[in-house]
């Protein structure tokens, strides 16, 4: 029989949970809804005259090829960043793990990328990789043109991935460690004894035992450079050259605040947030199946 | 005797402390940032510092179209400032916004005796609904103008800008010719390449009038001669005459200018200032109107900046005090010299050119120039194509256009393929913009 602590007067539960029901709703539920009604109508920017139109704003979003290219280009986006960072931590996290000469500065110091501010990571990344003055313009020195992100959008893509990525990698590397410390050192000593390599040793027991950290990285990672990564495209890229890094989050601000469309802007919105549902709830259905936690 | 002293003290203090709380405040949102930015505020403590009845409070919103974002979200908060300068982009989001004190109205209301004949008509009407009323007040104002390096013209032989497009191509082969690696620098922004290259070659942009006539306008600049000249640019791009210049690239066009790098390059006189103070040392330049197609045939350019718009909602009191800072910084004498001295902004009116004029501003070797800005302006008698651009989400429009031009001039698409796209995905926006606003007519 399973033991409940539960409250006889109901009244009094309610009051206690009322405060966060109240903040819950109002900075969730409200906004959501609000967004929701804005994307079935038509808003006036000053507010007033609300016209109902249905599905008008979905059907505008869904019939306009630069949305898709800007679908295509946020999950390319998501992906590539996710594995980028993730592999990057898990390799520094597991030699720290190793306690080699000076891994108390490494434990400090990888972590402080995600310290910083999304738009100050774009602008650091503007002037590093900036083709005419930037650290990387030697390249263009030795190959000229041959990195230009302000011309070409495969430059321009990979400059954000990177941006992301780096921001990211700090986060990762903290739980990525706290994981592996969470070994038993006997697991990977008996492993060690009976002769499996540093690397084997890796392989077969560390990163098997630190999925359900993975699991739960790889949801974070993604959703993060979903909506999170507007700070770095605004300052980097502004969604160009041509539309190369337009991502979703960049595009609802872009539709929304400078062009001041904002029932197309609420549109997106909910399709997005119906797409970080969606990948969240495939992800533990299924995902979180195969992951042995114990 | 000592005690008497000190309660003369108190009181004096009590009273003076309640003559500045009796000052009657209102507030002030402003776009621009920097040291733009600070000019406006320093306008600001200066007419708070002329008089003792009203205190503005001045807040800069970190841009302009930041400044049309908050004051947006602040009215529909009822939380709206008394004025608000917004860029020309936004003239007509305000216009229908039906939250704004109408400019002319506020002046007979208040008093505020404004010559509206005095504003160029470049610029009065580019703010002014299609019928001539003023609905705001013209600030900060200025117009595209072309930077040339004198030094590098000298090269080929020629001590004057050139004045048509045909002459400024046979120029850059010239330049190429004598070892200038980059005569003219270029980018994708829509004001310099379309907007004003439209309105100083009578094209028009778009139908009705480029939108004054209604807001059932269509775009057209995918079949005018708009198509040829950014033919040409590709053209100059690919012969390594011209080269494009952002910051992402890591120079904009007024740094690859002002460092000597780029021979040329069109832009905001807005920025004479900036290249003055940022150029290389040796570097020899001036302005000039920018090309056009037929010299004979020149309209006037189109003015770019920020009016400023009084909001609805606020209390009599308030009403009071905006309209002394509006006086204070609409006249000759305390605003548009201060604004033309402390930037490179133009003179709004023809009292505040002449003024400065009188005063010999313009022979000053650091202005020296800046009255080209005025003489394209002025260049024609205004007409419908040159009027300005009265178009829904006009913001958007640009943004397609600027990324098809990405496109284009990086290759990836033909000219013709890229403006129609532009045009089509323009209209798209338009008609958008006219079913949000069904049943408001555009005033």
């Amino acid at each position: 029989m399973e033991k409940r602590a539960t409250f006889s007067n109901l009244w009094l539960a309610a009051a206690f949970i009322a405060p966060q029901m109240l903040l819950v709703f109002v900075f969730f539920y409200w906004p959501t809804g609000e967004a929701l009604y804005w994307a079935v109508t038509l808003e006036p920017p000053f507010g007033g005259s609300n016209e109902w139109v249905g599905w008008l704003n979905f059907e505008t979003v869904f019939s306009d090829p630069k949305y898709w290219n800007s679908v295509r280009i946020s999950i390319a986006f998501a992906g590539l960043a996710t594995v980028l960072s993730l592999v990057i931590a898990a390799m520094l996290a597991l030699f720290v793990d190793r306690r080699l000469p000076g891994h108390q500065l490494y434990k400090f110091t990888f972590f402080l990328p995600y310290a910083l501010a999304a738009p100050s990571v774009g602008l650091a990344f503007r002037f590093i990789f900036s083709p005419d003055a930037g650290f990387v313009s030697a390249i263009n020195r030795v190959w000229p043109n041959l990195w230009n992100p302000a011309l070409d959008g495969w430059d321009a893509f990979l400059l954000i991935v990177f941006a992301q990525s780096w921001k990211m990698v700090g986060y990762n590397f903290i739980f990525f460690l706290a994981a592996l410390q969470s070994i038993p050192r006997s697991v990977t000593e008996a492993g060690a004894m009976d002769g499996a390599s540093v690397l084997r040793r890796m392989w077969d027991i560390q990163l098997p035992l630190i999925a359900p950290t993975l699991f739960f990285l790889v949801i974070i990672n993604i959703t993060d450079s979903f909506v999170d990564s507007f700070g770095i495209v605004d300052v980097t890229t502004s969604g160009g050259p041509a539309r190369a890094t337009d991502l979703m989050v960049y595009k609802i601000y872009f539709d929304g605040f400078e062009g001041k469309d904002y029932s197309l802007a609420a549109a997106q919105s909910i399709v997005l947030m119906l797409l970080i549902i969606a990948l969240t709830f495939i992800q533990f259905r299924f995902v979180e199946r195969r992951i042995h936690y114990s | 005797m000592k005690r008497s002293i000190l309660v003369a003290a108190m009181t004096m203090t009590t009273l003076a402390g309640a003559a500045a709380q009796e000052r009657t405040k209102f507030e002030f949102w402003y776009g621009l940032t920097g040291d733009l930015g600070e000019v406006v505020a320093n306008h600001c403590k200066l007419f708070n510092e002329s008089q003792t009845k009203y205190e503005a409070v001045c807040t800069g919103q970190g841009g302009y179209d930041k400044a049309e974002q908050n004051t947006i979200a602040a009215y529909r908060a009822k939380q709206q400032p008394t004025i608000v300068q917004i860029y020309d982009a936004g003239t007509l989001n305000f216009m229908l916004s039906g939250a704004i004190y109408k400019a002319n109205q506020f002046d007979k209301d208040y008093g505020l005796n404004v010559d509206w004949k005095s504003y160029f008509p470049g610029i009065a009407n580019y703010y002014a609904t299609a019928g001539g009323e003023m609905w705001s007040f013209p600030y900060n104002s200025s117009t595209a103008v072309f930077y040339w390096n004198k030094d590098a013209w000298a090269k080929i032989g020629k001590n004057e800008a050139p004045k048509t497009w045909a002459e400024f191509a046979d120029d850059l082969k010239a330049l190429k010719a004598a070892g200038v690696e980059c005569g003219f620098a270029l980018d994708g922004d829509t004001w310099m390449n379309l907007e004003q290259f439209s309105a100083t070659n009578n094209i028009p942009i778009a139908t009705q009038d480029n939108g004054y006539g209604g807001l059932s306008a269509e775009l057209v600049f995918n079949k005018t001669a708009y198509v040829d000249h950014m033919k040409n640019y590709k053209a100059w791009l690919d012969a390594g005459y011209a080269r494009i210049q952002t910051t992402q690239v890591g120079k904009n066009l007024v740094q690859a200018f002002a460092d000597g790098s780029c021979a040329s390059t069109i832009t905001s006189i807005a920025n004479h200032g900036t290249v003055k103070n940022t150029q290389v040392p040796d570097l020899k330049w001036d302005v000039a109107m920018i090309p056009v197609l037929d010299a004979a045939k020149r309209t006037n350019s189109l003015v770019g900046g920020a009016s400023l718009w009084v909001m609805q909602g606020k209390s009599k009191e308030e009403y009071e005090a905006a309209a002394a800072f509006l006086k204070y910084v609409t006249s000759p004498e305390t605003g548009e010299k201060y604004i033309v001295k402390n930037t490179g902004y133009i003179p709004v009116t023809v009292k505040g050119f002449e003024l400065l004029k009188s005063e010999g501003f313009y022979q000053d070797p650091k202005m020296a120039g800046r009255e080209v800005a005025i003489a394209s302006l002025t260049a024609s008698a205004v007409g419908p194509n040159s009027r300005g651009i009265r178009l829904g989400n006009f913001t958007s429009i640009r943004s397609e256009l600027r990324s098809e031009l990405e496109a284009v001039f990086t290759g990836q698409k033909d000219v013709q393929a890229g403006l129609d796209a532009a045009v089509e995905r323009g209209d798209q926006i338009l008609r958008r913009y006219e079913q949000t606003y069904k049943g408001a007519a555009l005033p």
